[in-house]
């Protein structure tokens, strides 16, 4: 099931629904780290999800992707049930995701790491190698392209994992505090970076904390607290809802518009 | 280049050195070479580090040697029987384990290869403790024996070896050998690429299991009796460890630097210092072993690849 | 027959508190840096040896030299984990799985060279002979080394819940982090674990040698039960390697009794296997 994205026309009427979710509930013990969230993603957004710490936004990614057996609800991705699918299944789906914290292959050099990930829909070296190549182009990692993935800086660690989901082709792109602990240059870069995924036609959700990146690049933002989603809309309407500022009150994060 | 010459120099070794000592000591190394190559494909590549290769090894021994002295099934065809048997163990036992990692994974390995080597020392059907002699066949290549000379053997078992080593090299420059050391590195990020762990874990160590098999085999042929003592011991499979990790793990040609180094030394120091039961070979092997984990981890292997690193 | 199989259980019981005691020495150092010491055995073949030397040369009762084996096994422990095994600790995990290895085939070995393989018995002392309770046959010493191991256990129970220092090594198993954040020294707490998981197993060595032979390669099989024992209780869990040494010694004889007493030791390593497949967290582990 190889899913080429290169969707060179953005069309943007009538557009499928990328992902579907509803009555998302994953119980840890007796706390309920998401309860009943509902939301969908239409194709060709960029969706962020905000929240205070523990609002439960990593343990939605994780039972959207296969990485949690979520407790209870349904998800779709194009249509097609995903609820509790395998997780290398959904990736094959084409559904790739980076994790909070970065996870690259040590030991192999960054063209490697990305040339595994791009080895999902070439069988071959050869031609698995022309891609990675090509998604470290994309990416602007292809000068450092024989360092070993220990020899990497934060900022270059995130990027590499962001071009190693690339060269799985993955129709939706789900990035997980990619942000954290970069400089404002280092920001403004990979802000440039998601722009340039959406401009090919992934789809992104991403999880986010800094406030002034999720408000210039989203098209809609979804909030949640304590395992609930309590808002969803535009960014500006989310950063001026008295609702998700209580939320935020006693965060180390401010929402700010 | 230095591979042919280093080939060369061993197919031509039988015929310059006639002494059985070194003979005997060069045979050990490609089996023991050939069996670290096998751990390294599950270890070194895939992360599993299985403590417990001497039940592979001993299971091809027993599967050839039983068809041999039961059924009068031609060793040949033991091998590949007993590589058979050996990798569907491997796939049983492998696959209830296929979440464990590290420190488990090794300690399941142990536990399993104990349970093997007890079991094999009371399974009556293959006489059990007293273990298995084979028959006296005539000499020929087609019975996979040989009486008047060892040097047969030493063909055969370089031939295996390098059997292996083509193995190991395909599965490392494949798409085989990146997932593994995907897996190696962490499930998550072999999973977030679309690698199924479990089946690619199992395929590790079926591989790994057929060819330590065929060692196995072949050690049989060699020494002409198996028991459960001398095949399936966890001194053999740590030995089997020991000798990856000191010629480099993670790299085709480690364990075979690990085998040349180590095995002479462990044979040599026996002989002159062990056969008085001191127990002074085995207490400078650990010593050693000691040392090279605390400054050496890459192996050899890993320490010639930084410094020619450097040197670029 | 009930008698017998009544005696089975007892029996079972009395190697079980023995078996606890020398897993728990192993969770301890296990729970607190996640280090496998497949040396472990090993401590345990000193500990004998050093209660044989003692007795043999001053004729030192093996009751009485327990402080002492304590003592010489606790500083082992720390000097080994300081000049060896800290060294490993930031390394690859093939290192950290090889290094114990290496400690345990060369203190094998080492006591082959000095002491020969002999195997060596104490003979009894102030302890002899065995009690009749109805049809059950209790051996003294037996009975002695496991009520001696139980006090042991009780001791480090309240050793690591009522001390500032016993607190700070539960902190540091139960989240090494925080622990740090908190002003805990984790590396002295990692080399004072060490010790003293090496001294309890070296007691458990000095109850052994009043009834069981004592030989160089004593440890391997006894470290591998240990394995087991703290797998099925918990990994770093006290409690847990309490009772799952009572429950794999039952299991033993048990074992040994209803099937075949030759694979008595295979049911242990079953055992392993099962729990890490089925409850890979143990009876009471987190």
């Amino acid at each position: 099931m190889g899913i080429p994205f290169q969707d060179g026309e953005q069309n943007k009427m009538n557009k499928a629904i990328c992902l579907d979710v509803k009555g998302m509930t994953k119980w840890f013990g007796g706390l309920a780290a998401n309860q009943d969230i509902d939301f969908f993603i239409k194709e060709g957004e960029i969706v962020s999800i905000i929240g205070p710490n523990g609002a439960g936004k990593s343990t939605l990614f994780n039972c959207i992707t296969g990485f949690y057996k979520p407790n209870g609800g349904k998800v779709s991705f194009f249509g097609k049930d995903i609820y509790r699918m395998r997780a290398d299944k959904i990736c094959k789906l084409g559904i790739a995701r980076t994790f909070q914290v970065v996870q690259v292959i040590s030991d192999m050099t960054v063209l490697e790491n990305v040339l595994t990930g791009a080895l999902l829909r070439f069988d071959r070296i050869g031609p698995a190698t022309e891609k990675a190549l090509e998604v470290l182009a994309f990416t602007g990692l292809i000068e450092k392209k024989s360092f070993l993935g220990t020899e990497l800086t934060i900022s270059d660690k995130k990027r590499l994992e962001v071009s190693m989901a690339l060269a799985t082709q993955p129709r939706l792109l789900m990035l997980d505090e990619s942000m954290a602990g970069l400089t404002p240059v280092e920001l403004r870069e990979i802000i440039e970076l998601i722009t340039k995924i959406r401009e090919q036609g992934t789809t992104l959700v991403i999880v986010e904390h800094v406030m002034e990146a999720v408000m210039q690049i989203s098209d809609r933002v979804i909030v949640l607290n304590s395992g609930r989603k309590i808002m969803e809309g535009v960014p500006k309407e989310v950063c001026a809802s008295p609702e998700v500022i209580q939320a935020y009150l006693g965060d180390k994060y401010r929402v700010v518009c | 280049m230095i591979g042919l010459a280093v080939l060369v120099l061993l197919l031509v070794f039988p015929l310059v050195v006639t002494q059985i000592f070194p003979l005997q000591i060069m045979i050990l190394v490609f089996m023991y070479a050939m069996l670290g190559v096998a751990w390294n494909i599950m270890g070194g590549y895939a992360g599993m580090f299985s403590f417990g290769q001497a039940a592979f090894f001993g299971i091809g021994a027993y599967t050839s040697s039983y068809l041999l002295t039961a059924f009068h099934v031609n060793p040949w065809i033991g091998l590949i029987a007993g590589g058979v048997v050996a990798a569907m163990v491997a796939a049983a036992i492998g696959y209830p384990c296929s979440n464990l990692r590290g420190h488990y994974f090794a300690i399941a390995s142990i536990a399993f290869a104990e349970i093997v080597r007890v079991h094999f020392n009371n399974w009556t059907l293959v006489n059990a403790a007293e273990g298995i002699s084979l028959p006296m066949l005539d000499e020929s290549f087609t019975n996979f024996m040989f009486h008047t000379s060892k040097v047969p053997y030493y063909y055969v078992a370089l031939a295996f070896l390098i059997l292996a080593l083509v193995v190991c090299r395909f599965v490392a420059t494949s798409k085989m050998g990146y997932y593994f050391r995907a897996i190696k590195e962490s499930h998550d990020v072999a999973e977030v690429l679309g690698v199924n762990v479990v089946r690619y874990r199992l395929i590790a160590i079926m591989i790994s299991a057929f060819l330590s098999a065929m060692a196995g085999t072949f050690y049989a042929q060699y020494v002409l009796y198996i028991d459960p003592e001398s095949v399936m011991l966890l001194a053999v499979s740590v030995q089997i460890v020991l000798l990856s990790m000191l010629g480099g793990a993670g790299s085709v040609m480690g364990p075979v630097i690990g085998a040349a180094v180590l095995i002479p030394i462990a044979e040599v120091t026996r002989v002159w210092l062990g056969s008085r039961g001191t127990g002074l070979d085995m207490l400078i092997y650990g010593f050693m072993i000691t040392i090279i984990s605390m400054y050496q981890p890459q192996g050899v292997w890993g320490f010639l690849s930084r410094t020619g690193n450097k040197i670029k | 027959m009930p008698e017998q199989l009544l005696q089975q259980i007892v029996n079972g019981l009395l190697i079980g508190f023995m078996y606890s005691l020398i897993a728990i020495g192993l969770t301890l150092i296990w729970g607190v840096m996640n280090i496998v010491n497949f040396a472990h055995g090993e401590f345990l073949m000193i500990g004998m040896f050093t209660s044989f030397w003692l007795f043999t040369e001053y004729g030192l009762d093996p009751l009485f030299s327990i402080p002492i084996c304590f003592l010489l096994l606790f500083v082992m422990g720390m000097l080994i984990y300081r000049y060896i095994v800290s060294k490993v600790m930031k390394g690859p995990m093939l290192a950290q799985l090889v290094v114990t290895f290496g400690i345990s085939i060369f203190l094998s070995n080492l006591a082959v060279y000095l002491w020969t393989p002999d195997f060596r018995l104490i003979p009894p002392t102030i302890l002899q002979g065995t009690w009749d309770v109805g049809e059950i046959n209790l051996s003294i010493p037996k009975t002695v080394a496991s009520i001696g191991s139980v006090i042991t256990s009780v001791c480090l129970f309240l050793f690591l819940r009522r001390t500032k220092t016993g607190k700070a090594i539960l902190a540091t198993e139960m989240d090494r982090e925080s622990a740090l954040l908190m002003g805990i020294n984790t590396e002295r707490i990692n080399s004072l674990s060490f010790g003293i998981g090496t001294a309890l197993v070296g007691v458990a060595g000095a109850f052994l040698s009043t009834y069981y032979y004592i030989y160089p390669q004593v440890g391997g099989l006894f470290g591998l039960i240990a394995f087991s024992i703290v797998a099925l209780g918990g990994f770093g869990s006290i409690e847990g390697a309490f009772i799952a040494g009572i429950l794999v010694g039952l299991a033993q004889t048990l074992g040994g009794f209803f099937f075949d007493p030759a694979y008595k030791y295979a049911i242990v390593f079953m055992i392993y296997l099962i729990t890490i497949w089925i409850r890979p967290q143990g009876l009471l582990g987190w």
